[in-house]
């Protein structure tokens, strides 16, 4: 790993103000995505912003008809949180499943959604959920949040400090994992809520995106086998050793069942 | 180079650090703390758990800098101060939960925070909770009873 | 019995080191002033080197030395040896291209070491590597088997023609073509025996150490056999004569074969030490192991069972293409033959076999012995055929089986492919397993399954293996390049605790405890009195090491023939100081007495005056410490039967093991719960091989599943609880007894599991590893016949 040099901030501002004048610098969460790639040298910035601990990253509360998570909660306290298991259990359930247990003790959601590994599981529940990704200047829709590869609307020193979910009157995340990595070889999330029936699928495509067919499917009639007449198309889907696009494209649709069946 | 302060296994420790020098490093290169060990460059194999204010986490994957002010717990603090082994490393012994005992430091920190967390942990929340941690002699099966053994004795 | 002797589940003297972080691995090894050494490797897996530029990186900020092939070359040293040549059917030897450490010519497989560059720091040593820059000129890559020996093939090496090192036949052909020619029924079958990587969680390691004063060189190595290294180190790598060297295998995390050999690394890091006068230490990383470590395996076969109307086995033939990778590793060569074709009667009595093997060289990673080398591949090949033929003649798998099982009575047996069991039991095996299992309710449990709209399949299998190895004479005669005897010396020290040097190296097997059990048993001690020392070349003779489950069946022989020595030395001293005749005097639980009396002399007693022999025998020396060599007078032949029962999801085609039921034959058992435990182990890395393992290159020969992201490691949420059971006959030519069990797991399980899936599917075969995809697929190509 190339050295770099350590900031650890006192509060938000301070960390985005180093980020600014830091062109090469980045902001680190709980390092779970990060520091992995950079022990690779697949990244090698100059400079390291800690955030996880800053106070404007932290909590958990019910705000109106949203659940608000601090971009600073680890998986592990999001998965155990008596209000996400209350407002949006779903959301519990996929925390409690990122990873293995030492990652989830690190990771943080914030993290996770910066680096937006195509194979994450937090960009489906985002997607799905219609959430709204909360900066330290802006709000962003989930629809504009996501693109592509490794690819997001953050600015270079922009901080994720939030996420506020809306709650779902039905959602579930249904996750078939890599045998080798435990990333999703295909997540997929689907929810009933203010904004209508969303899914999100991860870990199949080179990013997170929505299902329409499905979407329209499932608005028509909310129920497992309204499913059954949707085709899954694998162009464009990822491809390794353990999963064809065609495989792939498949489990779409068994996930996608399997999680409107798990949401009732 | 950064100069960081935190207590591993009860001791009070400064440490000069670069930036990347990872808390795996730090243990194993700077304080002699060799039982940890390190087993993958992914963050698979779970070989370098230790405890960071008391929940497990992967060493490989955390910098020195991100432990200062935290207590460390490593696999050389978890015996008492007079020799006795805890109860989880107590029943890696009884049950024959180790091998050529690589993998064991940090399997038997994984389960400790397991039986802590959840002393109740049926052979199915073990075997998920032990995702994070690669072994390859024992197939498991006596490591999974050793930590059921353990979490009945009440943890710890 | 004694306290802690034989039969007894003592508990592990090596436990209190490594549960609480004491254990000693190389990497935690720090020698004064050591500099750490990082590879250049190769990221092209076949490209001629036309110039290799190191004068950036000796500029680089620590840099003590970069050292090339052409260094070695200069130096004359770092060919690495093959150690077993086999010669063709037309009696030519194999082609033996040879193994620099460091290439310079052109490197045949991504990863292959170009340099080697020292820093003070590995942070240093690393970013410097960076600097190496080579050029190279690519070469089309010859990946798989069948691309490697078309016609028109790019060489791997240009003396080996079409890629071939050796193409070898083992049986009588004419009359196994006879068998067939007279078969009522002849079933044929394809397969693939997946390439695996060892990944043993300790990641190799080495420290080359020189000591200016006396030239004295000491390398400390992850090694399962440190005598073997040293010995290759002196004849072949470095040339330095074996009383200068020293190699220390210390604690070792796992090795499962793949620490046996004498690699590239060790080698190169003990030969710089001595250029630069300092230590120098390599820790490879898990990416670099999945591209440095011999991989396993690596069979594609085609296979044919004869049969008669009655099921009964007349003939089995074979044709394997072998694959080698890039070089000969030092046992490659010997794992598709001697390993795998000697094993083909498997424990039934077809009187006729043939086999063709043809190893070939491909632009991979070397493929060497993994944990039951050649056997698991024999076994797999045997069972699969076995399963194949009662589908096809309506048969049932177990019927068959015991139709054409070996009967007890008729051991010792001389198969038609060389090797003489010397006893068994298969039919007992059989039906301990099958009633373990409860392989008659299983249609019930298939039914209820069902009715959760899941696939519930059961599999077995029955097998034997061929371990212990072996004779020197034998294998002299089959082309083998060292003898494969092992070595105990035992001191009994004045106050009676006990020292044994063995030269069998324990990682993970545990013999510190069990070792000291057949001490306990045989001389009345406590385990506590008895230390059992290894890995290290200066502390015990030489000998072979641990590999093929030799350790107790050859190296526990030689320390009970050398405790046979102390208890008849003892007598001589018991009966001077009982004014007895020596063959007067029994020896047992620890006491030394005249027959017929009641005088008698406690163990300690004799001790202490072998050391103070105030009141001492004439003509015999002061002292009790005796060696022994043993040289075992056949292989051993554990044997069992593993039964596997899998769940199926027919949406995803994830395949569960539900239920896995091992009971082995490993002959007399020292301790019951070291063997369970090593019997787990080798199962779960073959339910590892039947389901979730596999490594996988692309066209250009990188390697796709190159770290644990990509190579499914089995997990504990992948694996069963196993239900494992013994049934005893005992070896009839060595003392104890004992057969081995290393590696039983890993042979017996994949047909059985494999066996399980398709019976699930109703499909005749799948291949290995029957990932989630390729089972979904089977099931969908089925519906659709």
């Amino acid at each position: 790993m190339q050295d770099f040099s350590f900031h650890k901030p006192q509060n938000l501002a301070a960390a985005v103000d180093t980020l600014k004048k830091r062109p090469e610098a980045k902001a680190l969460g709980g390092g779970q995505s990060l520091i992995p790639v950079m022990k690779l040298g697949l990244a090698a910035p100059s400079d390291l912003v800690s955030v996880a601990g800053l106070a404007e990253l932290r909590g958990i509360k019910v705000d109106g008809k949203e659940l608000v998570v601090g971009a600073g909660m680890t998986h592990a306290e999001v998965a155990d949180s008596a209000e996400v298991k209350k407002a949006i259990p779903a959301l519990a359930a996929l925390a409690g499943h990122i990873g293995d247990a030492q990652v989830r003790n690190r990771g943080t959601l914030g993290g996770s959604l910066a680096h937006d590994d195509p194979a994450a599981d937090y960009p489906a529940a985002v997607l799905a959920l219609g959430a709204t990704v909360v900066t330290d200047r802006r709000k962003i829709a989930a629809d504009d949040f996501f693109r592509g590869l490794y690819q997001t609307a953050l600015g270079a020193d922009e901080i994720v400090t939030s996420v506020r979910f809306p709650i779902p009157e039905k959602a579930a995340y249904a996750k078939f994992a890599h045998p080798a990595s435990k990333f999703a070889l295909v997540g997929v999330m689907v929810a009933k809520g203010p904004a209508g029936v969303r899914v999100a699928v991860t870990g199949a495509g080179p990013g997170v995106f929505r299902q329409a067919d499905m979407e329209r499917a499932l608005g028509g009639r909310w129920a497992a086998d309204a499913l059954a007449g949707v085709a899954v198309k694998a162009e464009g889907l990822n491809a390794d050793p353990y999963g064809s696009a065609e495989y792939r494209a498949h489990l779409i649709g068994v996930m996608a069942r399997r999680a409107v069946a798990a949401a009732g | 180079m950064p100069s960081i302060s935190l207590r591993v296994n009860g001791k009070s420790v400064r440490a000069e650090v670069e930036g990347r020098t990872l808390l795996v490093e730090l243990l194993r290169e700077k304080l002699a703390l060799t039982g940890t060990h390190v087993g993958c460059d992914t963050s698979q194999c779970g070989a370098c758990t230790v405890h960071v204010d008391g929940r497990s986490v992967k060493s490989c994957t955390m910098l020195a800098v991100e432990a200062d002010g935290r207590e460390v717990t490593t696999i050389e603090g978890l015996a008492g101060a007079d020799g006795k082994l805890s109860p989880v490393q107590a029943a890696f012994a009884e049950h024959h939960g180790l091998q050529c005992g690589f993998c064991t430091p940090g399997m038997v920190m994984s389960a400790t925070d397991l039986v802590r967390r959840n002393p109740g942990a049926t052979e199915a929340q073990i075997r998920e909770w032990l995702e994070g941690n690669l072994c390859r002699c024992t197939g498991y099966h006596n490591i999974v009873k050793a930590v059921k053994a353990a979490a009945q004795a009440g943890g710890k | 019995m004694a306290q802690g002797g034989i039969g007894s589940s003592v508990k592990r003297k090596e436990d209190a080191r490594f549960l609480t972080g004491r254990g000693t691995y190389v990497d935690d090894i720090v020698r004064p002033g050591q500099t750490h050494a990082v590879f250049v490797r190769s990221p092209h897996a076949h490209a001629k080197i036309k110039a290799v530029k190191t004068a950036e990186a000796l500029k680089a900020p620590g840099v003590v030395a970069v050292l090339t092939g052409a260094d070695l070359a200069a130096d004359k040293v770092g060919n690495l040896p093959a150690g077993w040549l086999i010669h063709s059917k037309d009696g030519t030897p194999m082609v033996e291209p040879g193994h620099m450490a460091l290439v310079a010519d052109k490197v045949r497989h991504v990863g292959d070491q170009v340099a080697v560059v020292v820093a003070e720091t590995k942070d240093q040593a690393r970013e410097a590597a960076a600097l190496v820059e080579v050029d190279y000129e690519p070469l089309p890559a010859m990946v798989g088997l069948a691309q490697a020996i078309a016609p028109g093939a790019a060489l791997v090496h240009d003396q080996a023609k079409a890629n071939t090192c050796y193409d070898w036949h083992l049986g009588d052909k004419a009359a196994t073509d006879a068998a067939f020619a007279k078969a009522h029924k002849v079933v044929t079958l394809d397969l693939v025996n997946n390439r695996l990587i060892p990944n043993a969680i300790e990641p190799r390691a080495a420290i080359g150490e020189f000591d200016r004063v006396t030239g004295d060189l000491t390398l400390y190595t992850t090694s399962q056999n440190p005598h073997l290294i040293r010995l290759l180190l002196s004849a072949f790598t470095m040339g330095v004569p074996e009383h200068k060297l020293r190699v220390v295998a210390p604690d070792v995390g796992g090795g499962f074969g793949s620490k046996i050999f004498h690699y590239a690394e060790e080698f190169v890091t003990l030969w710089a030490a001595r250029r630069i006068g300092r230590p120098v230490k390599w820790t490879a990383t898990r990416s670099e192991a999945f591209m440095s470590d011999a991989h396993g395996r690596d069979h594609v076969t085609h296979c044919e069972l004869a049969l008669d109307k009655e099921g009964r086995f007349l003939g089995l033939r074979e044709r394997t293409l072998a694959n080698m990778g890039a070089y000969l590793s030092q046992f490659a060569p010997s794992v598709p033959t001697y390993l795998h074709a000697t094993l083909l009667a498997g424990c039934y009595t077809t009187p006729a076999i043939y086999s063709e093997v043809r190893a070939v060289f491909t632009n991979t990673v070397p493929v060497d012995a993994y944990r039951g080398a050649g056997r698991p591949e024999a076994t797999y090949l045997i069972e699969r055929l076995v399963d194949v033929a009662a589908r096809e003649m309506g048969m049932d798998r177990v019927d068959i089986r015991r139709k054409n099982l070996i009967p007890k009575d008729k051991f010792p047996y001389q198969t038609p492919v060389a090797l003489q069991y010397d006893s068994g039991d298969y039919q007992a095996t059989l039906d301990a397993a099958l009633k373990k299992a409860d392989w008659a309710g299983f249609e019930k449990r298939r039914a209820e399954a069902k009715a959760r709209g899941k696939l519930r399949g059961i599999g077995i299998s029955t097998y034997v293996e061929a371990c212990g190895i072996a004779p020197s004479a034998v294998v002299g005669a089959l082309g083998g390049r060292v003898g494969l005897w092992e070595s105990a010396h035992v001191r009994v020290h004045p106050t009676g605790s006990i020292t044994i040097f063995t030269g069998a190296h324990s990682h993970g097997q545990s013999h510190e405890t069990t070792f000291a059990q057949l001490a306990a048993e045989k001389l009345g001690v406590s385990t506590d009195q008895v230390e059992v020392v290894h890995g290290d070349t200066a502390k015990s003779a030489f000998a072979m090491g641990t590999y093929g489950s030799r350790s107790l069946a050859v190296g526990g022989t030689a320390i009970v023939n050398a405790i046979d020595k102390i208890i008849a030395k003892g007598k001589k001293i018991a009966a001077h100081l009982l004014e007895a005749s020596e063959g007067d005097v029994d020896f047992k639980d620890g006491k030394f007495t005249v027959r017929g009396t009641d005088r008698a002399k406690a163990f300690g007693e004799v001790v202490l005056a072998a050391y103070i022999p105030h009141k001492y025998p004439a003509n015999l020396e002061p002292g009790l410490e005796e060696s022994a060599v043993y040289d075992p007078k056949n292989f051993t032949f554990p044997a069992g039967c593993h039964i596997c029962e899998v769940e199926i999801d027919p949406d995803t085609g994830v395949t569960q093991v539900i239920a896995f039921t091992a009971v082995d034959d490993v002959g007399t058992v020292i301790n019951p719960m070291v063997v369970e435990g090593q019997v787990h182990g080798g199962v779960a890395q073959g339910i590892g091989q039947a389901l979730l393992e596999g490594a996988q290159y692309d066209d250009q020969g990188q390697l796709l599943s190159g770290s644990f992201l990509g190579y499914t490691m089995p997990r504990a949420g992948d694996l069963p609880s196993y239900q494992v059971g013994t049934e005893v006959t005992a070896c009839t030519h060595n003392p104890l007894g004992v057969k081995g069990v290393g590696e039983v797991g890993a042979i017996g399980s994949p047909p059985a599991v494999i066996g399980a899936v398709c019976d699930a599917i109703g499909v005749r075969h799948i291949e290995m590893p029957a990932t989630p995809e390729r089972v979904w697929r089977a099931i969908r190509d089925a519906k659709k016949a």
